[in-house]
């Protein structure tokens, strides 16, 4: 349930008393809850979805989940009490708890509280991060976390850059860090014709995982014009208005590339 | 040429210690009690479908003469009709598709696909038929039907009161069988393959000796009368069988028996029923009984069981009846729902899948897929994986089959319970309905708004009562008026009801399947109601946004202003999924007021069949937005296009709709893109797996499952003859898909295809 109302009625410190509350994990923003079947790790899944990402990918699908401000504030208990509700149907499912966004780190303590509460529901959970600000990500955090989906972006840094407006090495250094825990990573990547598809590009992503042993499998994904809409509505630039979806043939380079890397992909 | 007595049985009767060697004895043995035999005697099976057998050449040859007359069927309407001939049990000679080449035999005319006239119903329906196709009617039979003998559906009509009358020609109740053979009654036909005729005979005359010692009262005598027919009926399936060289007095010797036995069983009630939903029960651990024992004994192998069940599902597969274009347009596709329930739980927990569970639904590959008989998996979790993932793959293979709560139902029929039609539960022998169809329910808010007039025609149907005033529509005003308008309506229907089911047991009574049930049945009053998500959404629009009524010139509503955003049905939105539960349990407990014919219980059911397209054709505007004419969605389906938030969001808001309040049933059909199951087969499988178990705990009821692209279904608009075997399922029921009208086919386009789900 929503506690946008409580905000208005709030006391005069009510600013700060929300900021504490919220870097504590008390409430949490939240973009929407969703569910989804294979989309967002495995088996039927119920995904929370948070606000606020300090990328600005130019592929984004959900840029209406950028900004933490626009989200809902949702109090501790009213999530667990949605991912209690749920949880036989996910059982039952072969699935679980997916936290997503925007970049759920961007909500480190409220994320980690989540995850504890699925946890003792008895649910699989996975963190669907860019890793960006994976230095975040506590060690009992990852401990409640049975799956991490790391979006890579990009294999080069000036295309990394170039894509998400930050940089690549934060990404790897968490990549490396889940590895060394031994903390299961499905990776993703985003074939984007004319920005991300090039075979150098693509090479340096095969290069970055494939020395990771936690890595099960790599997601290739195509771009698609899904987002265009939210992205309108927003009125912001959308760079990508004519960008069309990759070729079938260039999905099939990309994954044999990969292969190429000895990666498991998808 | 009609069947006499007079020919001479191949076989002999064997005496039950032969037919019954090696089965576990018990209760069963002293008295009919099908369940007690099958839960002794079975074999429960928890591996996966590796040891499942292809079609033999020989099946191959039969589906292959068969396959060549479809399309002469399809491009005619009918293959053949018997003017002449009305339909009994005995009417026709023996009819063979391939004499030599047959394992299972009989047929419902003496050849493959000719159809019979059967009137009882109705001569109307035979006429209009008749006509439709280019066929002469036989003055003499017409004389018979009209002048001699009276039909149900006159008895319907000479006791309709004008109100009902009015209802139903506005179509706020339709679909009604009054004019044809209300079906959805299930012989136990595994009685005659266990106990042969001569058992069951003496059976019924042991109710018939306790009929003759009680009062003779109206009830009793009709009951005797009835008892009677059931004996006649049960001789007559005796000397049917013995047309085609089977003595069936006694009991099925083996598996291929057996399943003669019970096929012919079934065949002597399609022969004399052209009811609206021929469901065959439970039968496939049944026959596995039998199976397991030929196997142990070594007189069978896997090919041959394959071959038997395959055989036996062609047989099922070309059940036809004469009905006509109206007929159609409610129910498309010339379905019959001879349903068939496999899988399931026994109440001592035991899986009732058996090896042949797995062998019948093998058929949709042997055969190909196919719409009928209509299987379906009564699902649980806590069924074994391997069957489990074999249904998934049939589903994403062929699209063919339905899922049925075995949770809810073993809740309220037991564990020997069956199908009927589409999402009708009932013990199978004990338990029979009164198919009642269903009111529109989105119409009944255009009444409720309209003071009772018709929003199309601007006739008074239902009593006078002041429309709702000029301004914003007010929620509490119209869900009061909306309440009364309900009240009226059910009132009006339960008396439609029982005016067609008092006519239809005394001119169209179901002799032999009645002759195999027992003599104390539990009967239903099965109502209905359809265009469920138009009424919740636009009582959503009047509750969460502002809709103003526009008026035609004498004042009628004829349209909304809608604006500001509402919640709709379909997205696990509770403000929206409330609005419709309180919809289906308000109308159940109006319904549950008035007394019903023959002390039915009262059930309703949220279901469409197809006729959710007639339905939407004869509903003006609604405040949901929906256009005049623009089909409701099917069954409890939210709107089309308005579920946005996937598959599992829109399973769950129905899902949420209660069982108890509507317990004939509550119909999904629901549409995902192979892709969006996963990525691998594997995984589509495993996905598929989750997401019934997911939606069976979450105590939803039933599921359609498809399978499918858009491009595919457009693609076989364009081209039917790439597509012969196309099958869809749509609601509550499968087709194949080029034999729908146009119109049903862009109705199917339209709904949701749940690309991610």
């Amino acid at each position: 349930m929503s506690v946008l109302s409580e905000r208005s009625t709030c006391c005069e410190d009510g600013r700060a008393t929300q900021m504490a509350a919220l870097r504590a994990g008390e409430i949490g923003s939240v973009h929407s809850w969703d569910r989804s079947t294979d989309a967002d790790g495995p088996g039927t899944r119920l995904v929370l979805r948070l606000s606020g990402c300090p990328l600005r990918c130019q592929y984004c699908h959900g840029p209406d989940a950028w900004l933490m401000r626009d989200g809902a504030l949702h109090t501790i208990d009213s999530a667990l009490a949605r991912i209690e509700r749920d949880a036989p149907l996910l059982v039952a499912g072969g699935g679980g708890l997916t936290v997503s966004g925007g970049e759920p780190l961007l909500q480190p303590a409220f994320v980690a509280r989540v995850l504890r509460g699925a946890k003792e529901a008895g649910l699989h959970t996975a963190l669907d991060t860019s890793g960006y600000l994976g230095r975040r990500a506590t060690e009992p955090m990852l401990d409640d976390t049975d799956l991490v989906l790391l979006d890579v972006k990009s294999g080069l840094p000036d295309v990394y850059h170039s894509v998400t407006g930050r940089d690549l090495a934060p990404t790897l250094e968490f990549a490396r860090r889940l590895a060394d825990r031994g903390t299961r990573v499905w990776a993703r990547f985003v074939v984007v014709p004319g920005l991300t598809d090039a075979w150098d590009n693509v090479a340096a992503v095969g290069d970055h995982l494939s020395g990771l042993e936690n890595v099960e499998r790599v997601e290739v994904l195509p771009f698609d014009q899904t987002g265009r809409e939210v992205w309108h509505t927003l009125g912001a630039e959308y760079r990508l208005e004519l960008t069309e979806e990759p070729d079938v043939d260039v999905m099939e380079r990309v994954r044999i590339q990969l292969r190429a890397s000895g990666l498991a992909v998808a | 040429m009609a069947i006499t007595a007079d020919h001479t049985p191949a076989s002999t009767p064997e005496a039950p210690s032969t037919a019954w060697r090696g089965f576990v004895s018990g209760p069963w043995q002293d008295a009919i009690d099908v369940r007690d035999f099958i839960q002794r005697n079975y074999t429960p099976y928890d591996g996966d479908d590796a040891f499942l057998a292809p079609a033999t050449e020989r099946t191959e040859r039969i589906w292959a003469a068969l396959s060549e007359m479809f399309p002469v069927e399809r491009a005619k309407g009918v293959y053949d009709v018997d003017t002449h001939t009305p339909g009994t049990i005995t009417s026709h000679a023996p009819g063979y598709i391939s004499r030599d080449d047959e394992i299972i035999v009989g047929l419902q005319t003496d050849a493959p696909l000719k159809r019979a006239m059967i009137p009882n119903g109705g001569w109307r329906m035979v006429e209009g038929a008749l006509k439709t196709y280019g066929y002469e009617t036989d003055p003499d039979v017409a004389k018979i039907f009209t002048e001699y003998r009276k039909t149900h559906n006159q008895g319907v009509f000479d006791v309709y009161p004008p109100s009902v009358k009015a209802a139903r020609h506005s179509h706020i109740i339709t679909g009604l069988p009054d004019a044809y053979g209300r079906g959805r009654i299930i012989g136990d036909y595994r009685r005659v393959a266990l106990y042969g005729i001569d058992a069951l005979i003496a059976a019924k005359k042991v109710e018939r000796s306790e009929l003759m010692m009680e009062p003779p009262t109206e009830e009793t005598l009709r009951e005797r009368e009835e008892n009677a027919e059931q004996i006649r009926a049960l001789d007559e399936l005796k000397t049917m069988a013995a047309s085609y060289g089977f003595d069936i007095s006694g009991p099925a010797t083996n598996a291929r028996e057996a399943v003669q036995w019970l096929y012919f069983a079934y065949l002597a009630a399609v022969k004399e029923q052209n009811g609206a939903a021929m469901s065959l029960g439970r039968t496939s651990t049944f026959i596995d009984v039998f199976m397991e024992r030929d196997l142990a004994e070594g007189t069978l192998d896997e090919s041959t069981a394959q071959e038997i069940i395959d055989d036996f599902v062609i047989k099922l597969r070309i059940v036809r009846f004469l009905r006509t274009p109206e007929y159609d347009a409610l129910f498309s596709g010339d379905p019959t729902w001879v349903t068939e329930s496999i899988g399931g739980l026994g109440d001592d927990g035991r899986s009732l899948v058996t090896k042949s569970s797995f062998r019948y639904l093998n058929t949709l590959y042997n055969l190909g897929p196919a719409p009928e008989p209509n299987l379906t998996v009564l699902w649980s979790p806590q069924l074994p994986e391997g069957f489990k993932e074999f249904c998934a793959k049939v589903s994403i293979d062929t699209s063919a089959i339905q899922y049925e709560s075995d949770e809810l139902l073993r809740s309220q029929c037991g564990d020997d319970a069956a199908i009927a039609c589409c999402v009708s539960g009932m013990t199978v022998g004990k338990q029979m309905q009164f198919f009642g169809a269903r009111v529109n329910l989105a119409k009944a808010l255009l009444y409720a708004i309209n003071g009772g007039r018709d929003e199309m025609s601007g006739k008074q149907i239902a009593p006078l009562s002041a429309p709702v005033g000029g301004g914003v529509l007010d929620y509490d005003e119209v869900r009061a008026r909306y309440d009364e308008l309900l009240e009226w309506l059910a009132g009006t229907y339960v008396e439609a009801l029982n005016c067609i089911h008092w006519s239809h047991d005394k001119y169209a009574y179901e002799r032999v399947e009645m002759a195999l049930h027992d003599r104390v049945i539990l009967r239903t009053m099965a109502c209905g109601i359809a265009g469920l998500s138009v009424a919740a959404d636009s009582l959503a629009a009047i509750k969460y946004a502002t809709v103003r009524p526009v008026r035609d010139e004498t004042g009628l509503v004829v349209d909304y202003d809608v604006t500001g955003e509402f919640p709709t049905y379909g997205n696990d939105d509770d403000r929206a999924d409330e609005i419709a539960v309180d919809l289906v349990s308000t109308f159940m407990d109006k319904i549950r007021k008035h007394p019903t014919y023959r002390d039915a219980v009262h059930t309703q059911s949220v279901l469409t069949i197809t006729s959710n397209v007639v339905y939407g054709k004869h509903t003006g505007n609604t405040p949901d937005g929906r256009r005049t004419g623009e089909p409701f969605a099917p069954g409890a389906n939210p709107m089309n296009g308005r579920d946005t938030h996937g598959m599992l969001a829109s399973a769950l808001s129905v899902a949420k709709l209660p069982y108890d309040e509507a317990q004939d049933g509550i119909s999904l059909t629901t549409t995902v893109v192979p892709s969006g199951l996963g990525r691998t087969r594997g995984e589509q499988v495993t996905n598929l797996v989750g997401l019934l178990d997911g939606y069976n705990v979450a105590t939803g009821f039933h599921v359609n499952i498809n399978v499918l692209n858009r491009e595919t279904l457009e693609d076989a608009m364009e081209h039917p003859e790439k597509y012969p075997q196309l099958t869809i399922r749509v609601s509550g029921y499968a087709v194949n898909f080029v034999r729908l009208t146009r119109e049903q086919q862009l109705d199917v386009l339209s709904r949701t295809f749940h690309g991610a789900l």
